[in-house]
């Protein structure tokens, strides 16, 4: 029997085991919409802005490891999923972003909401298609799952006319699918395997920094084993927080920018380098030509892209990470290196990450390490762009991939509500914590509304410094305080929250964040705290713009003068 | 570093769109491209490309790797190193007059090109070959007046039996579904 082109897409979208997708409808999606009741297994979660949509499937990819699905019609509706698609291009989140078109005689001719969508996503997809026939829906739906999920991981655009959507066609879901181009490789070439396991065997000071690509390819347990084997220490770059566990004896946390100080000062003195599912961003290399200066650098990466694009490399290794770390595990013999870990000790020990003192207002670190406590590390936190996500990754220890889950390569701010909701929507056994700012959460904060009509239990709890907290840092550090377009005049959060029917609460004292915490978690439903922190406390250490890794600045030991804070809302 | 010119030679699939990727992919990366040259392979459905980058090693073999991530991009080669063949045709009008008209014929037998339209104040000539034949012609032709010049960008190929790049009339079906 015939069906639909709309009823084509559902069963092959159900085929793929996808049980819910988050979408905004539009008049070209009017038939898949129509048809969508026939399919009830399809969870359908309307959004308010289709960013939140592509967000949502993102957050949900990251915390199931499944391909999260999102949806918007043609024109505005497509162009509004750029930001998420980009993000999760940058990330390399598995993701299949599914657009309305108009209808096949009118593309060309600047119909109403007709817009190029994959032209303008070309370079930030991993592959696109616009179906022309119904015949041929099924198929590419196969592709670009398969594309999504495999290798390393993308967005896939489909973009989709309405009359492709009513014309029939015989529906047979493929078993295969036919994609000569497309290689995965995955074990990784001998010879540079001997050649990097020669050079771990030998190395004094051996350091791994693990990416986000250990935990996309599933490899923590093999990470650990391999660490622990050669007694190698790991740090990480921001993403690749929660791929080796936080608190582990060997895990001195992450490098780059925000990094911690004893990591970035392994990084400089490290005589191996093992770099495993990361591609050396500039936010964690630093001045690249300071990078590493003594190491030999081994790079593990399914893409053979990444190796050699920014920085040289002495042994590359292209396959899959667990593969090459289950391999390599064979050729490594165990190992001490008592001299060079008692180093790096000595080196935490000198640079704290903080000291919070008594007398200090209430600063967003100590509401961070505070949430970790309340929910024994065992949460998702998602977070916003900025100041708050940098403390949440600096101050809360992660032990599980992708309990962390974070704009990493785009950094997009208003990531973070609409990622928690997908995230809780694919995880909805784990307790999920979004760490916002108040600049961040106000990009995308209708979200809360499909937090509500969806029954959708995040926690919120906005880190509120009544600035654009991370670019006003910039600004004092390195624009001599000139706060341009930083200062941010914000709603009642509380008001906001009330309004949408969620409970909220204000936080302005430091004893009253425990408390606050715990009563969010009792709560049987999304709750919004509003944590009135210290104004201008910045994100030490740091690394200046252009300066190497070494040259990081660390928190001055100064007293906090601006307690009690600014008049509250 | 010094820059030199790459040859890459690489087996497309022929959809729509794939040559936008292409050069989109230059664009975004940065990288530029001297000439680019496609066509129709011995296959149905797959297409041959070739293009001249002017670079340095390491931003060739990076635009080599950013490309074969292309999913539409079946295979690509940097045959540099290759002996190979690499043509490229001109067509080049020049002013003629009735006094000048005999030495731009000249040339061309010189250079084996073609005279493949004459008018009473210009002639066309088509000339193939590779890159120095041709600027060497159009350098002799420029005294004359040259009116108009379309040329294609080389196309090359490999010498010898095996072919650099051969296309597999059947991609493997069973790999992909291995994968899966």
């Amino acid at each position: 029997m015939k069906k639909t082109g709309a009823q084509i897409l559902c069963e092959s979208l159900l085929a793929e085991g996808v049980d819910v997708m988050f979408g905004f409808p539009g008049g070209v999606l009017l038939p898949f919409y129509d048809t969508l009741p026939q399919y009830p297994q399809l969870r359908h979660i309307l959004v308010r802005h289709e960013q939140g949509a592509a967000h949502a499937a993102d957050g949900y990819a990251r915390a199931t490891g499944k391909v999260g699905v999102c949806m918007a019609t043609s024109g505005p509706g497509a162009t509004n999923l750029v930001t998420g698609i980009a993000n999760a291009y940058l990330d390399s989140v598995p993701m299949v972003a599914l657009t309305g078109q108009v209808a096949r005689p009118f593309i060309g001719k600047d119909a109403f909401q007709e817009i190029d969508i994959a032209g303008i996503t070309l370079p930030i997809t991993k592959h696109s298609y616009v179906v022309m026939e119904t015949e041929s829906l099924a198929g590419i739906i196969k592709e670009a799952f398969y594309l999504a999920r495999t290798g390393r991981p993308g967005p896939v655009l489909i973009d989709i006319p309405k009359d492709v959507m009513t014309d029939l066609a015989d529906f047979k879901y493929p078993d295969t699918v036919d994609l000569p181009g497309y290689k995965v490789p995955t074990k990784g070439h001998p010879t540079q395997l001997k050649n990097a396991a020669e050079l771990i065997n030998k190395a004094q000071r051996p350091l791994i920094i693990a990416g986000r690509g250990v935990i996309i390819s599933g490899a923590s347990a093999e990470l650990k084993q391999f660490a622990e084997t050669a007694q190698i220490p790991v740090v990480t770059t921001l993403l690749g927080i929660g791929s080796f566990p936080g608190n582990h004896v060997l895990n001195y946390g992450m490098a780059g920018m925000h990094g911690t100080g004893y990591a970035n000062k392994a990084i400089e003195n490290t005589d191996l380098l093992i770099a495993i599912g990361m591609r050396f961003d500039d936010r964690v290399t630093g001045k690249v030509s300071a990078f590493a200066r003594q190491a030999k650098i081994v790079h593990i990466d399914l893409d053979p892209a990444e190796i050699g694009k920014n920085v040289r490399v002495d042994v590359p290794i292209v396959g899959d990470v667990k593969a090459v770390l289950l391999t390599m595990h064979k050729m490594i013999a165990s190992n001490q290196h008592m001299d060079w870990i008692r180093q790096l000790n000595e080196w935490r020990k000198e640079h704290p990450l903080l000291d919070i003192d008594d007398s200090a207002g209430l600063l967003p670190q100590y509401i961070i390490r505070q949430l970790y406590e309340a929910t024994s590390g065992d949460a998702i936190i998602v977070t916003g762009v900025g100041q708050h996500q940098m403390w949440t990754a600096q101050h809360y220890a992660f032990h599980e991939p992708d309990s962390f889950i974070t704009s990493g390569g785009l950094g997009t701010m208003g990531f973070g509500l609409p990622a928690a909701m997908g995230a809780k929507v694919g995880r909805p056994e784990k307790t999920v914590w979004v760490v916002d700012g108040d600049g961040s959460l106000q990009m995308t904060i209708q979200e809360l509304a499909t937090l509500v009509q969806d029954k959708i239990n995040v926690k919120i709890a906005i880190i509120n410094n009544g600035y654009l907290g991370m670019v006003r840092q910039w600004q004092e550090l390195f624009y001599a305080k000139n706060y341009v377009a930083t200062p941010l005049s914000c709603p009642d959060f509380v008001k906001i929250a009330e309004a949408y029917s969620i409970a909220g609460l204000r936080v302005t004292r430091r004893e009253e964040v425990k408390g606050a915490i715990e009563q969010a978690m009792a709560h049987d439903g999304p709750f919004l705290i509003d944590f009135m922190v210290e104004p201008e406390e910045n994100v030490f250490p740091m690394v200046p713009p252009g300066a190497a890794n070494i040259e990081f600045m660390e928190r001055p030991k100064k007293e906090v003068s601006s307690w009690p804070r600014r008049n509250t809302p | 570093m010094a820059t030199t010119k790459h040859t890459l030679k690489a087996i497309v699939q022929d959809k729509p769109g794939v040559l936008n990727r292409v050069v989109s992919l230059f664009r975004r990366r940065g990288f530029n491209i001297d000439s680019i040259a496609v066509g129709h392979s011995e296959v149905p459905h797959l297409s041959r490309v070739t293009i001249i980058v002017n670079g340095t090693t390491a931003t060739v073999e990076q635009v080599r790797k950013q490309m074969d991530k292309l999913i539409d991009v079946v295979k690509i080669f940097d045959i540099t190193g290759e002996k190979s063949n690499s043509r490229e045709l001109a067509l080049v009008k020049v002013k003629a007059t009735s006094t000048t008209r005999s030495d731009i014929i000249e040339i061309a037998d010189i250079f084996r090109a073609n005279i493949v339209d004459v008018a009473s104040e210009s002639l066309t000539i088509e000339v193939t070959g590779d890159e120095d034949k041709i600027e060497s012609m159009l350098k002799l032709l420029h005294g004359f007046g040259i009116k108009e010049i379309a040329r294609t960008g080389r196309v090359a190929m490999v010498r010898g039996n095996i072919g650099a790049m051969p296309v597999e009339e059947k991609p493997a079906r069973s790999r992909a579904k291995k994968q899966g």
